[in-house]
């Protein structure tokens, strides 16, 4: 049963409103599995699912093991540098490779904007986006979603800022989405060269100064400066970043309201964000990572054919002795 | 050879502004007459081509037949194969071989292998450096004394402005056209797609307009420059129109090119990620297509040219940033011009057939394009009521990589004729 979100997760574009509610209600459960002793439901027991990793990653890799083993999921990680293969003729025969081994899920990530749907089109198994290339990064879209909702009790209505390089950023797109869609006015910030061609037409206001985007917005999300950004002749230094661009105290002191800071990680601290400011108290960066792990158990749980009302319930049955 | 009567067909020859129902009587290799109840000579082979379209066999001045180098994907005779089952008679050969067409050697081996296929007329076009690696100029002279008609870098831009220069310069000696991939290689490096709201959204890498618009606009300042003949290869955007437009009202020798994908399709076509639209110069927007199509109606873009592109069935099973650029076209440019355009009402079949046949012949100062009594007899018969589904397991090319799979298009060659003798029968039909 795969009807409520379709087979696979790729990205936050083509789902609907209610879709994205559907997941956020689903992980409201199961972010109390995360608090227990004993952190493991049996909802995925006997599901296999490979973390098929072709890009480095640490947090996203890592929320998604604890996601899998929390639903009691059987996991494999696979990593595979893209200096090492060929990346296109090794996505094809992966792919056959993996639904060979009849597993249940992969979960992808690849520096090839389209890899994941490319990967879903060629395999029965469910297949959730991790990141591909500069397109979508819908799970930490949906976990931003969901700390932004913990935060202010709704997303509709509110002035999110995404602030930095919109250009490489597939965190960018899938928030963009996700918060048009659940009624949040989306503003974006940086300068030209990192601002993709025509992105004021998917409806999001645009921002060439942080203390406007400051001015305007209740949540900015701050996004991770590359460093190769620089060396590729997008930006003069990071030194001038910090000062034009920097989200720092004293910017935000001059903020007409009380600001909401998020940043999907990993931090280039005091160059897209003042330490002072990460670490503060408008921050929430730390819960944007706690939710992430829920987040991505309602995503596993839902494209696993899980209905929704039995995710309490899946909750509530005894966890399975320890192995 | 049989002498050979096409008879009752509509007849258009555009390098003359001939169009009406007659005979043609082809003889020795070469058309003998056109008229109506022309006498049969004994033996004759007689054709009823009642309510088709007789026309000069097609023309292509851009075509990549992959051989020698990479024969898995396409050799000579099998892209003549598909030249011929696409109403092409001659087609010119872009030199980005492996080697490359750099000398005359090389250019005689694509001459000698054209003849053994015995099928379509391959032009050989020779790189303009040595190696196509943009240093230093190679041979001209010996080349087209090897039978080369054009040169170029195809595939990779003329990046040096002193290079491009000296081809325009060197090139007049021989009288043959210079003809340029334009792409500014700084702006366009990396991109697989054009720039614009669709790569924004599928967050793949654009390759904006003004990367083709400035080499452009440099070769017709060089074309100024050095009274040279810049022949501009596979026109993509509205602004090039610009530019060739005011080039040739200032009677610059300019000459240029589009191909039917580009005339058809726009960036959306890469929804989905389909590497079936990946290509370079990019799908563009609707404006741009407008404008090409308007530019080739015009004569500011003088022909229609399918830029065939093999690639192995598996090269473009892959992501999007890792597939090839390219498709192949010579099957399918003519139906997919004739419903696009003609039946779109964009172009006349007349026009058509011109832009694709007379047209490009006189761009590249090459036989064929017209059915003149003495001329060869490289005729095409065009069903242009024929209805079929593109299937790209069909197609005489090795390769299989076409956006236009599962299009049900009108319009098909049914007899192609090179040289009056028949080289291509389309299978199921009266003929």
């Amino acid at each position: 049963m795969t009807a409520l979100l379709g087979k696979d997760l790729v990205g936050l574009e083509h789902l609907s409103p209610d879709q994205i509610r559907l997941i956020l209600d689903t992980a409201e459960p199961f972010k109390e599995v995360s608090e227990r002793p004993i952190k493991k439901v049996p909802a995925l027991r006997g599901k296999t699912i490979v973390n098929l990793f072709f890009e480095a990653s640490t947090r996203t890799r890592i929320s998604f093991e604890f996601a899998e083993k929390r639903l009691s999921a059987d996991t494999v990680n696979v990593a595979a540098s893209g200096s090492s293969v060929q990346k296109g003729e090794t996505l094809v025969d992966t792919a056959k490779n993996l639904e060979a081994m009849r597993i249940d899920m992969v979960v992808i990530r690849h520096p090839s904007s389209g890899a994941a749907q490319f990967l879903g089109n060629r395999i029965r198994s469910n297949v959730v986006n991790a990141g591909d290339g500069q397109h979508e990064h819908p799970t930490q879209a949906l976990l931003d979603l969901l700390t932004i909702r913990d935060r202010y009790g709704k997303i509709a209505g509110l002035k999110v800022c995404l602030v930095g390089d919109i250009l490489h950023s597939r965190v960018a797109r899938s928030n963009i989405w996700g918060l048009l869609k659940l009624g949040a006015e989306v503003g974006v910030c940086g300068p030209d060269t990192l601002m993709p061609r025509g992105i004021e037409q998917l409806g999001v206001c645009r921002f060439r100064r942080i203390e406007e985007a400051i001015e305007w917005a209740d949540v900015l999300n701050v996004l991770r400066l590359q460093l190769e950004r620089m060396e590729r002749g997008f930006i003069p230094s990071l030194r001038e970043y910090y000062r034009v661009f920097g989200v720092t105290v004293e910017r935000l002191d001059r903020a007409p309201r009380e600001l909401t800071i998020m940043h999907p990680g990993p931090m280039n601290r005091g160059v897209e964000i003042d330490s002072r400011v990460a670490d503060g108290s408008h921050s929430v960066i730390l819960a944007q990572v706690t939710n992430g792990v829920a987040v991505r158990m309602a995503v596993l749980y839902l494209l696993a054919g899980g209905r929704p009302e039995l995710a309490e319930a899946a909750n509530r049955a005894a966890a399975p002795p320890p192995e | 050879m049989r002498p050979l009567l096409l008879q009752g067909g509509r007849v258009i020859d555009p390098s003359r502004d001939f169009d009406r129902t007659t005979d043609v009587l082809v003889q020795d290799g070469k058309i003998a007459a056109l008229g109506a109840g022309l006498g049969s000579p004994d033996g004759v082979d007689v054709r009823d081509v009642r309510g088709k379209v007789v026309a000069p066999g097609l023309v292509d001045v851009h075509v990549h037949l992959r051989e020698p180098g990479n024969e898995d994907v396409e050799t000579i005779a099998s892209g003549t194969r598909a030249a011929v089952a696409g109403g092409f008679t001659a087609v010119c050969a872009m030199p980005n071989t492996d080697p490359v067409t750099d000398n005359q050697a090389a250019v005689g081996f694509i001459v000698r292998q054209a003849a053994r296929a015995g099928l379509a007329r391959v032009f050989p076009i020779g790189a303009i450096s040595v190696g196509q690696r943009g240093e230093h100029l190679s041979e001209f002279g010996e080349m087209v004394a090897a039978g080369a008609v054009a040169v170029s870098d195809d595939g990779k831009p003329v990046v040096s402005s002193h290079l491009m220069r000296t081809a325009l310069e060197y090139a007049r000696t021989f009288g043959v056209p210079v003809a340029d991939h334009c792409e500014e290689p700084t702006l366009a490096t990396g991109g697989v797609m054009h720039e614009g709201l669709v790569s924004t959204r599928l967050g793949l890498k654009g390759i904006p307009a003004a990367a083709e618009e400035i080499m452009v606009g440099r070769d017709i300042l060089l074309a100024e420059l050095t009274g040279g003949h810049v022949h501009l290869c596979h026109m993509s955007t509205r602004g090039s129109v610009e530019l060739i437009r005011r080039a040739k009202e200032q009677g610059l020798r300019v000459t240029a090119e589009v191909t039917p994908h580009h005339l058809t399709l726009t960036d959306h076509a890469c929804e989905g990620y389909d590497t079936h639209a990946k290509m370079n110069p990019p799908l563009r927007e609707a404006a741009d297509v407008a404008a090409l199509r308007a530019a080739l109606k015009q004569g500011v873009i003088d022909c229609i040219a399918s830029d065939h592109a093999p690639h192995a069935y598996d090269a473009k099973e892959a992501a999007f940033d890792d597939a090839p650029f390219g498709i192949v076209g010579l099957e399918t440019a003519f139906a997919v011009a004739y419903t696009e355009l003609v039946l779109g009402g964009a172009l006349t079949l007349p026009e058509l057939i011109a832009r694709m046949s007379s047209a490009p012949a006189a761009a590249f100062r090459l036989p064929g394009g017209a059915l003149t009594p003495g001329a060869p007899a490289d005729i095409v018969v065009l069903d242009i009521t024929a209805r079929w589904t593109v299937d790209p397991a069909n197609f005489h090319s090795k390769s299989r990589n076409s956006p236009f799979a599962g299009r049900t298009l009108t319009g098909r060659p049914v007899l192609t004729l090179v040289g009056g003798a028949v080289v291509h029968e389309a299978d199921g039909t009266t003929l």
